[in-house]
Parts: structure tokens; C-alpha cells; sequence
């Protein structure tokens, strides 16, 4: 793929000569205001990747576009345009708690879940990788594989991410296994807190779940145009990228590591000490 | 027929019968509709060929009728579990008609709420474990949640166990010669003192007569 070429990485650095970088916007006392108050998140656009999007649902709004990971003749994974919806719900209801916290975001549909039987992870690696190529603000990603053959590549796509400022907003498993890309640093690994308060997150000292947002008796819409009550990991990640697409709307320069720094400023349980 | 599977096969003649495994099955589910203080609970065993689900053991509401009934894993909450491999929690499915005749269709009721985790052994979701109308007035808490994930750990430990041993004795019954060795072995195993004494030097010396090459 001619998008992997790359130039050689700077390893040495002239101290005298070093090239001024413009600093995003720091403020000494970091708080909900300053991080996302007023935000729409226009602008921003966001990629669910999930069981797709059902596209005339009211409490979703517009899907800007939805594509598909599907075999190709030869059987290898490829993506096309989608006309399928979503068959589960859950793509649908991860996109609706997005709009409802981020209201002017762009939405787009990766669906990597329906045509596999029992998800063999190859159709969310190709979905992965699709969706970083295409430069989303936020990646929705409210799965994970627990393939271990899958570690090495997504490991290497979510850094892909990371350096090019994309953010990958992923679940963490509830159960007592290992699945990847949600425990890589290069992420922000989302569990729930039932706290009332969407735009509320606390910060975990004992990784790899590092943030966690409000996932318990949430209302979402549903297939049919419904709306349903439902709570887990799911939900919390999908508040947790409508907080992000918020931040990264009002303070675009925010390199992924810097909106992790955000979340940790902004995080209920993290007391500061005076300076 | 491999050395391996054949060990299993004679593992698990001697192992409890096929009634113990289902009753097994059967106090996990009894166990996780009462801890949830639900209506029902169930275990779904995924058959990939089929892309169905099976009830395999069931308690509440459905329990005299749905177990070896099946129905599609390619849409609905189930469905979703299987291929993603994640939970997922439904306090309230509100008015979705969508949803009402999927799980009505799979349990003969339409419940107010439900929970649904994988079972995944060896990186393979092996079935659903699912919990439906726990009581729903009361919201959803963090320690339940934690609570279900390690419930399911544990169920997925038994649902591996027991089909691992339903393979082993479906192999039995297609292979004379695993079912005879596998009835030797039994027989040896009833046996005490000298007369186990005698049939174990019997078959000692079978093994020096077949292992000569």
C-alpha cells in the first residue's frame, strides 16, 4: 500500500536548529468548561464501526456514508458500499448516544459485524485498517477480537492512529479474557460507571482500562425507530467517543495523547494539587 | 481416529453420563436466575454450521419446553453476542416490535429486559448465556455487571466440559473400536484387588503383543 511508505524517521535532532511547533491551547486549571463546554461537535467526524447503522432513524440522523467489510471473490476481505442497515441494533444504538452528546458530528458506517458467523475478527481488522486510512476524528470501536494472531496487526494499526491523530475509542471486555485493541496504550480503553452524567468520566490509576464513562441505564434508540433502555461497555465507549468528538471539535490541535491528558483534567475522581 | 481423541473418548466413558452434564448445566442456569432474581435464564449452545442457536439447559419461565429448540443467530441480541463476543444489557426493550418477536419467538414470552454474555473458551464463543427479566425497578449496577462477566467465565467453563464430552461420546458411538477399548477400560476400572491385579498384567501383555512391530 503506497500510503505505508514512509520517509525516514527522524532519530537525531539539532538543538540550535529545531523547528518551532505551534502548542495547542493548555489551560493552567483544566475543567468540563474549558474542555467541552459549547461544543456541537461540528466538524468532526466520526466512524462507528460496528453491526452498521440503521440510516432513517430519527434520533440518529443523517448517515453521511456507511460501507461494509465483505469477501471478495477470492475471499479476501474488501470494502463496499453498504445498503444493509443494521441486522442487531447495536451499531445503531452506539451511533444515537454519539449524536445525543455531539449533536453536529458526522456520522459514517463501518460495518465489520453480520456477514461472518461468529466474528472471526478479520472483518474488524480490515474495517480498522480502512477506517484509519480515511483520517476519522474518532473511531467508534465498541468491539474487540480475542484472536491472538489478530494482536500484532491491530497493534499496528492502532498505532497507525495514534500518530496520525486519529482516535480509536474502544470497549473493554467485561470477562475474564484477553482481547485486543481496547488493553493497547495507544487507544482509550473504555468500562462503564453508572453514574447519571454522560459527559462525566473518572480516570483509572490500574490500567489497561484506563477511562471510564457513564454505561448503565442509558436510553438509545433501536431498530424500527424505537428506543430502548441497555447498559455495558458498549454504551459507555459510544458516550466516551461523543466526549471525545466534543473535545476534538472545540480544540482540533489535540494530538491523541494531549485528549487523554483532557480526560485526565477533566475526570471526576482526580484531585489537583495547588501548584 | 487420532491418539488423542481417542484418550478422550475412553476419558470420558468413564466419565458421568450425559444426565450429570445436564444437570450441571442446568444448576447454572438455576443459579444465575436466582442471583439476578430473574424470570428466566438460559444456555444457548452456537452451531456454527447451522449460524443457529440450541437451548441447552433452561430455568423459569420456558423450562419444561425450549430445551433443543433452535432458532437464527444472524440477527437480534443473541445473534450480536455471538459474532462480536460481547456482553450486552437490556433493562427496557421499550416498543421495538423488531425485538419483541425475536425473543418471543426464542422463549414463547416477551420479557421487559434482558442480558446476554458469550461463553468463549480457547478465543471460540461456544454459546450465550442469557438472563432475562431480572427485577426492573431496579437499576442496573455496576457489581452486577462484574458479576455476570464472571458468571459467564464460569459457565463457559462448563459448557466447554460438557461438549468436549458429548463429542467424545458421539465419536464412541461411531468407532467399534474406541467403544471396545473403551468398555476394556471401564471394565478394568470396576475391578478390585487380584482379579484388577490379573486383568491389569492381561492387558499389559496385550499391549507387548499389538506394540510389537
Amino acid at each position: 500500500m503506497s500510503s505505508d511508505r514512509e520517509p525516514l524517521p527522524a532519530h537525531a535532532l539539532s538543538a540550535a536548529a529545531v523547528d518551532r511547533v505551534a502548542g495547542s491551547e493548555w489551560p493552567a486549571d483544566m475543567d468540563r468548561e474549558w474542555a467541552l463546554g459549547g461544543s456541537t461537535g461540528a466538524g468532526v467526524r466520526v466512524c462507528v464501526l460496528d453491526s452498521g447503522v440503521q440510516p432513517d432513524h430519527s434520533d440518529v440522523g443523517p448517515v453521511e456514508r456507511a460501507v461494509a467489510v465483505e469477501p471478495d471473490a477470492e475471499g479476501f476481505a474488501t470494502v463496499v458500499d453498504d445498503t444493509t442497515g443494521d441486522a442487531y441494533g447495536h451499531g445503531t444504538a452506539c451511533a444515537g448516544l454519539i449524536r445525543a452528546l455531539a449533536p453536529d458530528v458526522t456520522v459514517e458506517s463501518v460495518r465489520v459485524l453480520g456477514q461472518e458467523k461468529r466474528g472471526s475478527g478479520g472483518a474488524m481488522l480490515a474495517g480498522l485498517s480502512w477506517a484509519v486510512e480515511q483520517g476519522y476524528d474518532v473511531i467508534n470501536m465498541s468491539l474487540s477480537s480475542t484472536k491472538r494472531e489478530l494482536t500484532a496487526p491491530l497493534q499496528e494499526i492502532a498505532d497507525k492512529a495514534y500518530f496520525r491523530r486519529s482516535l480509536i475509542v474502544a470497549s473493554a471486555h467485561n470477562m475474564a479474557l484477553k482481547s485486543w485493541p481496547w488493553r493497547f496504550s495507544s487507544v482509550i480503553s473504555v468500562g462503564s460507571h453508572d453514574g447519571l452524567d454522560s459527559t462525566e468520566v473518572f480516570y483509572n490509576p490500574s490500567p489497561p482500562v484506563e477511562f471510564f464513562a457513564r454505561g448503565m441505564d442509558l436510553d438509545m434508540p433501536w431498530l424500527g425507530g424505537t428506543r430502548i433502555r441497555a447498559s455495558g461497555n458498549s454504551f459507555a465507549t459510544a458516550n466516551m467517543s461523543g466526549i471525545c468528538a466534543l473535545i476534538r471539535a472545540k480544540h482540533p490541535d489535540l494530538a491523541p495523547f494531549e485528549v487523554k491528558g483532557v480526560l485526565l483534567g477533566i475526570a471526576g475522581n482526580v484531585e489537583r494539587r495547588a501548584g | 481416529m487420532s491418539g488423542e481423541r481417542l484418550r478422550a473418548a475412553v476419558a470420558a466413558s468413564s466419565l458421568a453420563g450425559a444426565g450429570a452434564h445436564d444437570d450441571l448445566l442446568r444448576s447454572i442456569v438455576e443459579t444465575a436466575r436466582a442471583i439476578f432474581r430473574a424470570r428466566a435464564s438460559s444456555i444457548t449452545l452456537y452451531d456454527e454450521e447451522a449460524d443457529q442457536l440450541e437451548f441447552r439447559a433452561v430455568a423459569g419461565e420456558g423450562s419444561d419446553r425450549l430445551v433443543g429448540r433452535r432458532f437464527p443467530a444472524s440477527e437480534g441480541v443473541a445473534g450480536w453476542v455471538v459474532r462480536s463476543g460481547e456482553a450486552m444489557v437490556i433493562d427496557d426493550v421499550g416498543a421495538d416490535p423488531r425485538f419483541s418477536r425475536e425473543v418471543a419467538e426464542s422463549t414463547g414470552y416477551v420479557p421487559r429486559g434482558l442480558m446476554a454474555v458469550p461463553l468463549v473458551r480457547e478465543e471460540r464463543v461456544l454459546g450465550v448465556l442469557s438472563v432475562l427479566d431480572r427485577p426492573a425497578d431496579e437499576r442496573f449496577t455496576a457489581a452486577e455487571m462484574q458479576l455476570l462477566g464472571r458468571f459467564a467465565s464460569q459457565a463457559a467453563i462448563a459448557l466447554d466440559i460438557v461438549e468436549s464430552a458429548r463429542g467424545a461420546r458421539a465419536l464412541l458411538e461411531a468407532d467399534a473400536d474406541a467403544a471396545l477399548v473403551a468398555r476394556v477400560a471401564v471394565a478394568l476400572d470396576t475391578l478390585q484387588g487380584e482379579r484388577r491385579e490379573a486383568g491389569r498384567r492381561l492387558l499389559a501383555a496385550l499391549e507387548d503383543v499389538l506394540g510389537d512391530p
